[in-house]
């Protein structure tokens, strides 16, 4: 895709969205601010395994690290400012990033994924059991934080999910979105795909392999805990199911139902699941079956996704014209 | 005293279960080179329909002396699950493993489903009816019957796959398989049919391990997604593809349970994925793994 273009695509995605709260009932505008987390977390899961070439089956670990992270820094230690929880909590997932992270990217596959599942379920069955620290299964409050400052005090919690804070997730997406573009058209970037093509060439040619794919990791880990922050101030609740290895599954879900091969296909992925899921709970009790047959269908029959099969088709389309008037 | 060999012996009874999902998973790898993240549901779907066996076969006029038996049966019956799904899998076999692996999950999702739809959102199960068996009670230990012939039934199955993969000639073919597929293909080894033959074991074992455990435990829609953590740490510790990786991983994922659950109820999962990344560190391809260049 030409730059121009991809200014183009993103530019009409950021009016669309923004047009949202203005056109759409409140209810869809509640529904979209998840789907800011999940994004914002998938964009950085799709540096590991769409450009790295590493599937994560336990992302879903950063994005507790992110809610359980806003639960402490504001509702133990009374930080009620959005920035600050982000900048308190974001380096502290890269730390924590690092260790499991050294473990884990000396591996690659089916090794990997399943190390990363392991170390989900690690961080799953320590926010489950130590009752004393964590608040178990019910899990701890995060408590309401203001936005650049302004607390908007006079705005219940759904008015200020729907009004002030839709535009901030709306800008962080475009703020998180914009530097991982840059992140992954650097000569940095260009390494990740080169270890994802042939890491053995890669290695042959001076390439530090596990190093590179460790600051991938580490990055990745910095946006989901971003989107954890996001999903458990909506909820005002960080609970151990956002960790639980399916959740790390609906991750991937969302990637690969948008396509992974492509820079926007998890933000489409992510917004494509969240408007199904919604659609079909409120149609049928047996949502998941048609979720599983759609991703079972997304898998065995396209595999670039949503974004692929646009591709596919706008290419035909293109070449018809070019064709109808040569 | 009496409290070690009571735990130990539950340890092994949950061993012996976790054995059987786990080889079924070891097997389908081995040999096709995808990790299952479906067998948690196979696992699931035997205790389900074990019930409703029973509880039919009972109607039936069934003695309950043959529960037993009965569980087997109703655990083998379901191997008609294996060739569609495998049908199924069949499509991704070219692609990539990350594509496998969410295919499997595809079907974790559309399975829990399916659970729902028939069996609903409560728990079943056959209550005490393993209690027909009797206990056996010493002044060291007192355990059911029935957690003994489990116990019993799952070292059958080991020596019995053990012997199946080494001594017959079908084994034999199956090793080649999993060894190199082209070269066996080429040497005229029908590959689509060893592929469903396999994933249809692998599926039984899951099965059947989900029906033996019924009678002791109810069955519920969260059994799937729990079992698969715990069968996934047993491979991982054992290593990826190896048989006695799946029975000492067993062993040890079965026994830090039961310990730790005592000693130390806080850390009965932790405990698990702690020893999970320990070997990892140790031993990447974990104890009998060989190493996964």
């Amino acid at each position: 895709m030409s730059d121009a273009r991809v200014v183009l695509i993103a530019i009409a995605g950021i009016a669309a969205l923004a047009l949202v709260p203005i056109v759409a009932p409140p209810y869809y505008i509640n529904l979209l601010v998840p789907f800011f987390g999940y994004a914002i977390a998938l964009i950085g899961f799709n540096l590991l395994f769409g450009y790295t070439g590493l599937l994560s089956f336990g992302h879903a670990m950063f994005l507790g690290f992110g809610a359980y992270g806003a639960a402490v820094v504001a509702g133990t230690y009374g930080v009620r400012s959005f920035e600050l929880v982000l900048l308190a909590v974001v380096p502290a997932a890269m730390i924590a990033a690092v260790p499991i992270g050294i473990v884990c990217v000396r591996n690659t596959g089916i090794f990997f994924g399943m190390l990363t599942l392991a170390f989900g379920m690690l961080f799953y069955s320590f926010l489950f059991k130590f009752y004393h620290l964590t608040g178990g299964d019910s899990g701890m409050r995060v408590p309401r934080l203001s936005i650049i400052g302004l607390d908007f005090a006079q705005l219940n919690k759904i008015e200020f999910l729907a009004g002030p804070f839709y535009y901030y997730c709306l800008a962080l997406l475009v703020i998180t979105g914009a530097v991982m573009w840059r992140i992954v058209h650097s000569p940095f970037g260009l390494h990740l795909r080169t270890i994802r093509d042939n890491a053995r060439k890669a290695e042959y040619l001076g390439v530090h392999v596990h190093r590179f794919r460790l600051a991938a990791f580490v990055i990745s880990a910095a946006y989901g805990a971003i989107g954890g922050v996001i999903l458990g101030f909506r909820v005002g609740l960080a609970d151990p199911e956002l960790v639980y290895w399916t959740h790390s599954g609906q991750l991937v879900f969302m990637a690969v139902l948008g396509g992974a091969s492509n820079f926007f296909g998890p933000i489409a992925g992510a917004l494509a699941y969240t408007l199904l899921q919604d659609q079909l709970q409120s149609l049928t009790q047996y949502w998941r079956f048609v979720l599983g047959a759609v991703l079972a269908i997304i898998v065995i029959g396209f595999p670039g996704g949503i974004v692929g099969v646009l591709q596919d088709f706008f290419g035909d389309l293109r070449q018809r014209l070019a064709r109808s008037t040569a | 005293m009496s409290a070690f060999f009571n735990i130990l012996l539950g340890g092994v009874f949950h061993a012996a279960v976790l054995f059987l999902v786990a080889a079924g998973l070891q097997l389908v790898f081995g040999v096709q080179k995808i990790v299952n993240l479906a067998c948690g549901s196979f696992y699931a779907l035997g205790a389900y329909f074990g019930v409703t066996f029973i509880t039919a076969a009972t109607s039936l006029g069934l003695s309950p002396w043959l529960i037993f038996p009965a569980l087997i049966v109703s655990g083998i019956l379901l191997g008609v699950i294996g060739p569609p799904i495998e049908r199924l899998l069949r499509t991704v076999y070219a692609r990539d493993e990350s594509f496998q692996l969410l295919l499997t999950f595809a079907l974790v999702l559309m399975f829990q489903d399916v659970f729902r739809f028939i069996w609903g959102a409560n728990p079943r199960s056959l209550d005490t009816a393993y209690l027909i068996y009797g206990t056996i009670n010493t002044p060291d230990f007192s355990v059911p019957v029935y957690n003994l012939m489990v116990i019993a039934a799952a070292i059958a199955v080991a020596v019995g796959l053990g012997a199946f993969l080494q001594r017959t000639n079908f084994g034999r073919i199956l090793r080649a398989t999993a060894e190199n597929r082209a070269m066996a293909e080429a040497l005229g080894v029908d590959v689509r049919r060893i592929y469903a033959v396999v994933f249809t074991l692998g599926a039984v074992l899951g099965t059947t391990a989900g029906a033996l455990i019924v009678p002791t435990a109810a069955a519920s829609l969260d059994m799937a997604v729990e079992l698969v953590v715990e069968a996934f740490a047993v491979v991982v510790i054992g290593g990826l593809g190896s048989m006695w990786g799946a029975l000492v991983g067993a062993l040890i994922v079965g026994l830090i349970r039961a310990f730790s659950l005592v000693i130390y109820p806080e850390a009965e999962v932790l405990a698990i994925y702690l020893i999970v990344i320990v070997v990892l560190l140790l031993r990447p391809a974990g104890l009998f793994g060989r190493s996964a260049a």
